[in-house]
């Protein structure tokens, strides 16, 4: 079916606006001089940057094995309180990165609560050390874990369950068939989640700093501390671009189809019932939980505790929950009208377009701070007038976060046979009249899942916050950060407390939106 | 649904088009760049502007971040003042012809040390280097009388730091100065052969040693005093200074600008005289735990006093100096 102009331009647009950051560092790296040859060949980058490699392969790994089984049992079984334990399971992806490495710290320093706790048992006086690779890959995988689960987990939802049926009457069994069937048919899924948690782990610097663990952020962030020079800080950056954009030629589905063939609707979703597995899978479920949600909950509660005469009143923190809700609410509906042509040319054009298009993720293995400076330059610089204005603001918050909305939305593409859009041509609507009513409710289970990974991460946006909204627009992610950045802990707690608050209740709202059986 | 997607157009156009407008359209509105986080600074810039009128809109953020905003901003900055939380910002954005100059009733509240010698950035306060250490593991008669003794193998292990957090920057760069580059060098290869433990930053340092982690950390003076409010009195840890004028002892200073690129000079300077009066001064004194820098306020009780401290001046080729600090902490392999 050819593509109308209503979909190739717009998804052109929205990749050149995603690929702005690359075009600021163009031009900053283009200002460097020769010593900068000399940085990026020494030992020590070289060896920072395989160990940030390291550590991106090694989040992906646990994510994938967290987030898989989790996404399994929440969609497919008769889990008791499964709406419960998705929302638990979506949440980790609403804390900021440095405060979870401010919670692993102080749960598992050397000197912190799990070390006092069992001194009197263990007689332990340090606990050994969790600075380092092993704090930055726990809490990494913690937060992002919720990439690969709600990918997955809207997978589930769209997977035509007949195949893993006919798997079932031919005799196999549940684990098998989850095997054979499931899984592969599950492969775009896990893909896309995978591809967003290794490119999350190269863009971060909150966690890894508080963790003490040397990533390529921080040689750029080095560059802009230490010896504010932003042209070295660039050509580091493009170095995360290229390594990106390598990664991105990996990720091929190739020519697997991923939808139904022949006619027919697909029968609804068979629950697999558990059983004797019940228990197990409900300890799977709130180990991940604990470790995921009670932890930083409950060590934001601590310090409010300890410091309970300088902490805040919650009321001081609604207006700025006002604004994040605002700015948050903005910035997923834009990022997901920009990500669907993008999407839909990515399904419907084969491997080899859909791959030049998800080039644009690269920005997002860019740290937050650098796409923010790119669009205070651009935007300063050639349209003053829109300088620090909201629109600005949520048009960053979408440059950032369109990649993350388009792999779900693609992978639900991909699961449409075209023959149902060929049959509404043939009866006489016209392309866009196609794409709203027959796509689009096809997508649902996509969209969910992009609405909620978008909404989550601008709620704890802060890079972008800091430089871009208008003066005096507060969001709950820079009011934690002005008060943690000085150790107020107490009084980072309140903010804190709202941000998961909300974000707990927005999951619920959106994710319960496809518990009903299809 | 179809309103519905209308609706949501006309908000997002209507947003973006209410933006930061009002700049220029009335009169006396100061916008402050700040590097210094709002619960320390916001309360004074809100007094200023309701004793002179003036509508301040302040923006807070990481000090180098913010620096890199203005120079990414360009000739359209919408900034006014530059309020940065150290000096080496500020001598970044007058090397980089960012600043305007001062004039000299303002640049001499100040000692010489305390701003840029092209009288383009001045000082407003000042912040102690000391040594914070946890009081139930060490006595202050325990700890030496120069900093250059912290390389003594009693102390390994026990020692945290943060080397890439810009006040350090800044003391290592003195120490070179003043001790010269060999011994500077020495001091910092016997500091990491003890197994000082790198911090992200200072707060992360007083945490730690507030929880007993390590037993002492280099640190600016008023990060105990914040932890001191928040835990109350109880909280094991406190300030401890070197003898004498041992280079141990630095004031870094936090200063002020006025940006090239100002709409409004003459309100920014009244800001700026507004931070270096009295009133502000003791703000710094009293409420914050920083040094006052004018001759009339005198520093908090605990503190040694500013005469004792030597500092030498670091402004000449300050960006060289800085920059020959970063290779060395690199060629040491701190960073």
């Amino acid at each position: 079916m050819p593509l109308p102009a209503l979909v190739v331009v717009p998804a052109l647009v929205v990749c050149a606006a995603v690929l702005l950051p690359v075009f600021y560092l163009a031009v900053r790296a283009a200002g460097a001089d020769e010593g900068v040859l000399a940085l990026l060949g020494a030992a020590r980058t070289v060896r920072v940057l395989l160990d940030t490699i390291v550590l991106a392969a090694a989040v992906t790994i646990g994510c994938v094995l967290i987030a898989v089984p989790l996404a399994w049992l929440t969609a497919r079984t008769d889990l008791p309180g499964a709406r419960i334990w998705t929302v638990l399971a979506a949440l980790p992806l609403a804390v900021p990165s440095y405060i979870g490495g401010f919670v692993m710290a102080t749960v598992f320093g050397p000197v912190g609560l799990v070390q006092r706790l069992l001194e009197p048992v263990t007689g332990l006086s340090r606990l050994p050390e969790i600075y380092g690779f092993t704090g930055a890959w726990l809490t990494l995988t913690l937060i992002a874990y919720p990439y690969v689960f709600l990918s997955v987990r809207a997978g589930l939802r769209g997977l035509d369950p007949s195949l893993e049926e006919a798997s079932r009457s031919l005799g196999e069994g549940e684990w098998t068939t989850f095997r054979r069937v499931t899984l592969p048919l599950l492969r775009p899924w896990i893909q896309a989640g995978a591809l967003l948690v290794a490119l999350y782990v190269l863009s971060d610097f909150g966690a890894v700093s508080i963790m003490r663990f040397d990533s390529f952020t921080t040689a750029i962030y080095l560059q802009y501390q230490g010896a504010f020079n932003r042209s070295y800080a660039a050509v580091l950056s493009l170095v995360l671009v290229a390594l990106a954009a390598l990664l991105l030629l990996t990720d091929w589905t190739g020519r697997a189809r991923f939808h139904r063939l022949g006619a027919g609707a697909s029968k609804p979703v068979r629950m697999v019932p558990l059983r004797r597995w019940t228990g197990a899978a409900l300890t799977v479920c709130a180990l991940v939980a604990l470790f995921a949600v009670a932890l930083p909950v409950g060590v934001i509660i601590y310090w409010l505790m300890i410091g309970v005469r300088e902490a805040e009143p919650v009321a001081r923190a609604l207006a700025p929950a006002a604004r994040s809700l605002y700015a948050s609410a903005l910035g997923t509906i834009v990022a997901l009208v920009a990500a669907l042509p993008v999407a839909v040319l990515s399904a419907r054009r084969g491997a080899r377009v859909g791959g030049i298009l998800r080039l644009m993720y690269v920005s997002y293995a860019l740290p937050g701070l650098v796409i923010a400076l790119s669009l205070v330059f651009f935007a300063a610089r050639y349209a003053p007038a829109v300088y620090q204005s909201l629109g600005l603001l949520v048009f960053a918050y979408a440059v950032h976060f369109v990649p993350q909305a388009v792999g779900p939305l693609r992978s639900s593409l991909l699961q449409i046979s075209p023959s149902q859009e060929e049959a509404a041509r043939t009866l006489g609507r016209t392309a866009p009249e196609v794409i709203w009513s027959v796509t689009l409710p096809l997508v649902r289970p996509g969209m969910i899942a992009a609405a909620a990974l978008v909404f989550l991460t601008i709620m704890k946006e802060l890079p972008a916050t800091l430089l871009l909204s208008p003066t005096g627009f507060d969001t709950l992610a820079t009011s934690i950060w002005s008060y943690a950045s000085e150790g107020r802990f107490a009084r980072a707690a309140s903010p804190a407390l709202l941000l998961l608050a909300i974000s707990s209740l927005s999951m619920w709202l959106l994710l319960g939106q496809d518990q009903e059986r299809r | 649904m179809r309103y519905f997607a209308i609706g949501i157009v006309l908000v997002l156009v209507g947003s973006m088009v209410t933006g930061d407008t009002v700049r220029g359209q009335q009169p006396a509105v100061l916008t402050v760049y700040s590097g210094r986080a709002q619960p320390l600074v916001g309360p004074l810039l809100e007094q200023f502007g309701r004793t002179s009128g003036v509508q301040i809109r302040p923006r807070y953020g990481e000090t180098t971040a913010i620096a890199a905003t203005i120079m990414e901003e360009g000739p359209n900055s919408p900034a006014d003042v530059y309020f940065a939380q150290d000096a080496g910002a500020l001598g970044f954005l007058a090397y980089s012809g960012r600043l305007r100059r001062l004039p000299e009733s303002v640049l001499h509240r100040v000692e010489s040390r305390f701003r840029s010698v092209d009288g383009l950035w001045v000082g407003v306060s000042g912040r102690a280097r000391v040594v914070v250490y946890n009081t139930r593991k060490v006595a202050p008669r325990d700890l030496p009388e120069s900093i250059a003794d912290f390389t003594h193998a009693r102390w390994r292990g026990r020692i945290g730091w943060a080397p890439t957090n810009g006040s350090f920057q800044a003391h290592i760069t003195a120490m070179r100065l003043v001790w010269g580059n060999e011994r500077a060098r020495r001091w910092l290869e016997g500091m990491r052969a003890n197994g000082a433990r790198a911090y992200p930053s200072n707060p992360a340092i007083v945490a730690a040693v507030g929880t007993g982690e390590i037993d002492v950390g280099f640190v600016n003076n008023y990060y105990l005093f914040q932890f001191l409010r928040e835990r109350g009195d109880a909280f094991p840890a406190r300030n401890y200074m070197f003898k004498g004028d041992d280079i141990g002892n630095l004031v870094n200073v936090a200063g002020v600008g006025i940006v090239d690129t100002s709409r409004n000079p003459g309100v920014a300077l009244r800001l700026v005289e507004f931070l270096l009066s009295p009133e502000a001064q003791r703000h710094f004194a009293n409420e914050t735990y920083e040094y006052p820098l004018v001759k009339e306020v005198s520093a908090h009780a605990m503190l040694v006093p500013l005469a004792q401290i030597r500092t030498p001046r670091v402004d000449l080729n300050y960006l060289q100096a800085l920059d020959a600090t970063l290779r060395m902490l690199r060629e040491v392999g701190l960073l």
